[in-house]
């Protein structure tokens, strides 16, 4: 990779885990881009926040689960996850239930944020 | 492509990783060292099984810097360099190694 | 009959037009996303369990289990394998989908 400026992205989740591909998809592109060596953070809104709920196991529905995943992101230098405090609300979850260390923010301040960066990705 | 071996076949893509990691053994593991002219030793067998370890925990073959990283942690910083590494596995650790582990090709590895 | 809702509540109005549509003494199956309306503290929590006044409701156990959510299952909310899912359709002689 030639020499460049470090770029601020965002990854934007709303989507539930399972019911279709984005969360997965997504995943996969963070891994991907995380050779690049840019400035990554993740955003988890609505649905998406289910993506990170603890406790998966996808044996009787046969796919694979790729929850153990998500606490491999800090070997790859993304440490940087914030969460919808509205939509875990919304949904009766908590900071505890999320099965990697995250931030809560709300959707105002995680707007804030998707202001400061160069590159949003939705998913 | 497949792999005969004591009467079992082993499907692999064309790339020659192994279609399902969970029929991997350390005999066809093995075979695919042979096809990629490795010669197996304490050293290969140590970062053959810290990938199928960190697989088992994460459900993804990490890409070469993060591999490189982990072992260091793991095995000490002589192991954890990508010098060692590329001497153990010339083609690429995160390739070679990944394939002789029944692991799929690593995601990040372009 | 039996409707079926594969829609997160959260996400989509299916539930909401099911729940407006099905009339008393109809059964409702919620399968892949549609299972987190049956949990506790999701916001459509309370819409589900009034409707259990009028109509059975079902919930796809290995759709719970997947997402990490079968230990906070609504009460009254009936899990069912996908033999029981199977079942459920043969029962009813007619079955809504709100894909």
């Amino acid at each position: 990779m030639s020499e460049g400026q470090i770029k601020k992205f965002m990854y934007v989740n709303r989507k539930a885990p399972h019911g279709t591909i984005y969360a997965l998809e997504s995943l996969e592109v963070v891994l991907i881009a995380a050779a690049f060596d840019q400035d990554v953070s993740l955003a988890f809104m609505d649905d998406g926040v289910y993506q990170l709920k603890k406790g998966c196991n996808t044996k009787g529905i046969e796919v694979k689960n790729f929850q153990p995943t998500y606490r491999a992101l800090d070997d790859y230098d993304i440490n940087k996850l914030y969460v919808e405090k509205e939509a875990l609300e919304a949904r009766g979850l908590t900071e505890e239930d999320m099965c990697v260390p995250v931030e809560v923010l709300t959707r105002a301040e995680i707007g804030k944020l998707m202001e400061t960066q160069d590159i949003v990705l939705s998913f | 492509m497949a792999i005969e071996l004591n009467g079992k076949t082993y499907e692999t893509d064309e790339e020659g990783y192994l279609s399902d990691i969970s029929e991997w053994n350390e005999d066809v593991a093995k075979v695919l060292a042979e096809q990629e002219n490795v010669n197996m030793t304490e050293q290969h067998w140590e970062v053959i099984n810290f990938l199928r370890e960190y697989y088992n925990e994460f459900q993804i073959a990490p890409a070469v810097r993060v591999l490189t990283k982990a072992i260091g942690k793991k095995l000490g910083p002589e192991k954890g360099n990508s010098q060692y590494l590329y001497e153990l596995f010339p083609y690429g650790p995160g390739k070679q190694a990944c394939k002789i582990a029944g692991l799929p090709k690593p995601t990040g590895c372009i | 009959m039996l409707h079926i809702v594969n829609k997160s509540p959260l996400d989509r109005p299916a539930l909401d037009t099911c729940l407006a549509t099905a009339q008393p003494g109809g059964a409702i199956l919620l399968i892949e996303d549609g299972v987190y309306a049956a949990t506790t503290g999701n916001s459509a929590a309370g819409k589900l369990t009034q409707a259990m006044g009028q109509m059975k409701v079902y919930a796809l156990k290995p759709d719970l289990e997947a997402r990490g959510i079968a230990d906070r299952v609504l009460e009254g909310v009936n899990l069912v394998d996908y033999g029981g899912f199977v079942d459920l359709v043969t029962e009813h002689a007619t079955c809504q989908s709100w894909l």
